[in-house]
């Protein structure tokens, strides 16, 4: 049996509502969250459309040019005499292309990084909450183990581990799903704190009974009539962890461990740069880095702002 | 209170001996162990003798049990890599690890604690205020690119630090140190800021609201109307009761100090543990693996030991508690 629906709402009105809402107005009235809202988007907007505005396909190793090699930023190159407003890298590389192609990969790890650990972490924090006893015990336990270990420990080790099952001829192709689980399961536990305190309240409101007395199993319970309720504060953690699963990407990706040099993410980027920094040629690692900073900042930013503007104690 | 402390022991053995199950684990059904020892060229019978003196063919348990007595004796086998004993790896780095960590957490400490009560005592002040905006950027910005950052300021730029290593080391039996010469305390420079300095923002930080949130109870209120002069209420009765979770956290932070050691070690290219741990990752050096997660493992729990004891000489509620329940 359903409840009746509330009756549905033209397009305009939505549209209305939600200009209306605290949480939009709080955003225009909030110039940094409105500053960093840009700047995240402008930097998605440009991963995401890299193939359509990127001068070079950074990925396509037929489109560099050797000569090319060290040409600094907006000088023209010794060789041929074209302009590359970033310079390019040791190959040859237009550097803006790859930074464009470079976080395309980091959002994407970093997004599906994020959505794997929601995935676990919202799934077990209901089942720790609603189920209770021995099963919340348990996991909550691994939570407690997992958040005292830093996450970049797990990451390394998750990564090492997938590595030794994976034949080392798929390496390269795998390196980007292998850095999403490593990275998504070395965060999941915040999520299942959270999502457990809220369970623990929601559960014993009227209209988790009543679904209980009409006989709804508990795991439809959790995922049609609990799960809504607590979405809110995950919402919050996610944008952070957002940051932090960027971070964590270029940093493994530093490390040496991460994507290939083929497809090079952000941290790939810098850590090629590095190499260069001794002889002069800068600009291979200061775009990179600040694109880095600048993504991670501007998202940081906005978690901020959303914890305020969700949070009614602030207020 | 023995009780507790017994308490907390049986909980570090607990903690010890799941870890101790992972890293098996992870010798046990990552790859195969008899491959990884011998070459191609080894027959079958080989490997299965192999095998048999390995004792892989025992049950679980008894294995289990095996490697944990190795591993109390320090005995971690030897790395597929390098071809040589674990042990003998890990102590080669331990000291530069420890001595990096050590120093970066008293670097973070004094200045953490120093940067926080002045910042929460000139709440209103400029100075302040920028301290604690430019702590925000710093903990936006990744390690590893505030060590780069450091390397191009004083190693490129500057030319006063050397970028890379530990410079010339003295070696004290087995301990090897970098504090006694000039080239190894120049060395030690950037790694720890490097390291340090996430751990600093942090506890400023965490002063600074502790100490905010402890001028406003009473007792700060009444030693003020008795007179005593600022400077002592903010030492010697704000600050006191500051410490607890200053404690915790930097205690916890520790296990964070080992993560971050990792990257920073590369960085700089430091000869320590979280180097060696990157490049057994990379080359799915199993044992070597398994041993330094079982020395992390070990840090945490004489970590949170050391902390939960310090609880009792830093309160003296937490001893009055106690000895009422008892």
């Amino acid at each position: 049996m359903r409840a009746p629906s509330p009756p549905r709402l033209t397009f305009r009105t939505r549209l209305w509502r939600a200009w209306d809402s605290d949480v939009a107005w709080s955003f225009r009235h909030s110039p940094v969250a409105i500053l960093a809202a840009a700047m995240a988007l402008t930097l998605l907007l440009s991963a995401v459309l890299a193939p359509l505005i990127a001068p070079q396909n950074a990925f396509d190793a037929a489109s560099l040019n050797l000569m090319e090699g060290f040409t600094r930023p907006g000088e023209p190159s010794a060789v041929t005499g074209r302009v590359f407003v970033l310079g390019t890298d040791d190959q040859g590389r237009d550097m803006l292309s790859a930074i464009l192609y470079g976080s395309r990969v980091s959002l994407l790890v970093g997004f599906a990084s994020v959505v794997f650990s929601i995935a676990i972490g919202v799934s077990l924090g209901l089942m720790a909450g609603y189920l209770g006893g021995r099963t919340d015990a348990f996991i909550m336990r691994i939570a407690d183990i997992q958040l005292s270990f830093p996450a970049i420990l797990i990451a390394l080790l998750v990564f090492g581990i997938a590595r030794g099952l994976i034949a080392p001829q798929y390496h390269e192709q795998a390196a980007v799903v292998v850095l999403i689980i490593a990275i998504g399961l070395s965060n999941w536990a915040s999520y299942a704190r959270t999502v457990r305190g809220s369970t623990l309240v929601e559960k014993n409101k009227d209209y988790v009974m009543s679904a209980r007395v009409m006989g709804r199993s508990p795991f439809a319970i959790m995922g049609q009539h609990v799960l809504p309720n607590v979405t809110g504060p995950v919402l919050v953690i996610a944008t952070i962890n957002l940051a932090l699963a960027i971070i964590a990407e270029s940093t493994l990706s530093f490390l040496g461990v991460g994507v290939p040099p083929t497809q090079p993410s952000l941290g790939t980027l810098i850590r090629v740069g590095q190499q260069f920094l001794f002889s002069g040629e800068w600009w291979i690692l200061l775009y990179p880095a600040l694109d880095l900073v600048l993504l991670a900042l501007s998202i940081n930013l906005l978690g901020d702002w959303l914890r305020d503007a969700l949070n009614p104690k602030l207020r | 209170m023995i009780a507790y402390i017994l308490r907390s022991l049986a909980q570090a053995v607990m903690v010890m001996l799941a870890v101790a199950l992972l890293a098996f684990s992870m010798f046990r059904f990552v790859g195969d162990p008899v491959a990884n020892m011998v070459g191609q060229e080894a027959s079958l019978k080989e490997r299965a003798e192999l095998a048999e003196r390995l004792g892989l063919n025992d049950p679980f348990p008894i294995q289990f049990a095996n490697f944990v007595r190795d591993m109390t004796r320090g005995e971690f086998g030897m790395s597929y890599r390098q071809g040589r004993p674990v042990r003998d790896l890990l102590m080669e780095r331990v000291p530069a690890t420890v001595e990096l960590a050590f120093l970066s957490s008293l670097f973070a400490l004094v200045f953490g604690i120093a940067l926080g009560v002045y910042t929460a005592i000139n709440r209103r002040g400029i100075l302040a205020n920028a301290v604690m905006s430019l702590s925000l950027v710093g903990v936006s910005l990744p390690t590893f690119l505030i060590g780069i950052g450091l390397i191009y300021l004083f190693a490129v730029e500057l030319r006063w630090l050397p970028s890379f290593g530990r410079g010339d080391v003295l070696k004290l039996g087995w301990w090897s140190t970098g504090l006694l010469t000039e080239t190894g305390r120049k060395s030690l420079i950037m790694p720890v800021l490097t390291l340090g300095f996430f751990q600093l923002t942090l506890i400023m930080r965490l002063v600074r609201a502790e100490m905010l949130e402890a001028m406003r109870t009473d007792y700060v209120k009444f030693a003020r109307a008795r007179g005593i002069p600022e400077r002592s209420i903010s030492f010697r009765h704000a600050l006191r009761n500051t410490m607890i979770p200053v404690i915790t956290i930097a205690g916890l932070q520790f296990g964070s100090v080992i993560a971050f050691a990792i990257v920073t070690e590369t960085v700089f290219q430091w000869p320590g543990l979280g180097a060696l741990f990157v490049q057994a990752v990379q080359f799915v050096d199993i044992p070597v693996m398994a041993a330094y997660l079982m020395f992390v493992a070990l840090v945490f729990v004489v970590v949170n030991l050391a902390v939960d004891l310090l609880y009792f000489a830093v309160d003296p509620r937490l001893r009055g508690t106690t000895a009422a329940a008892k």
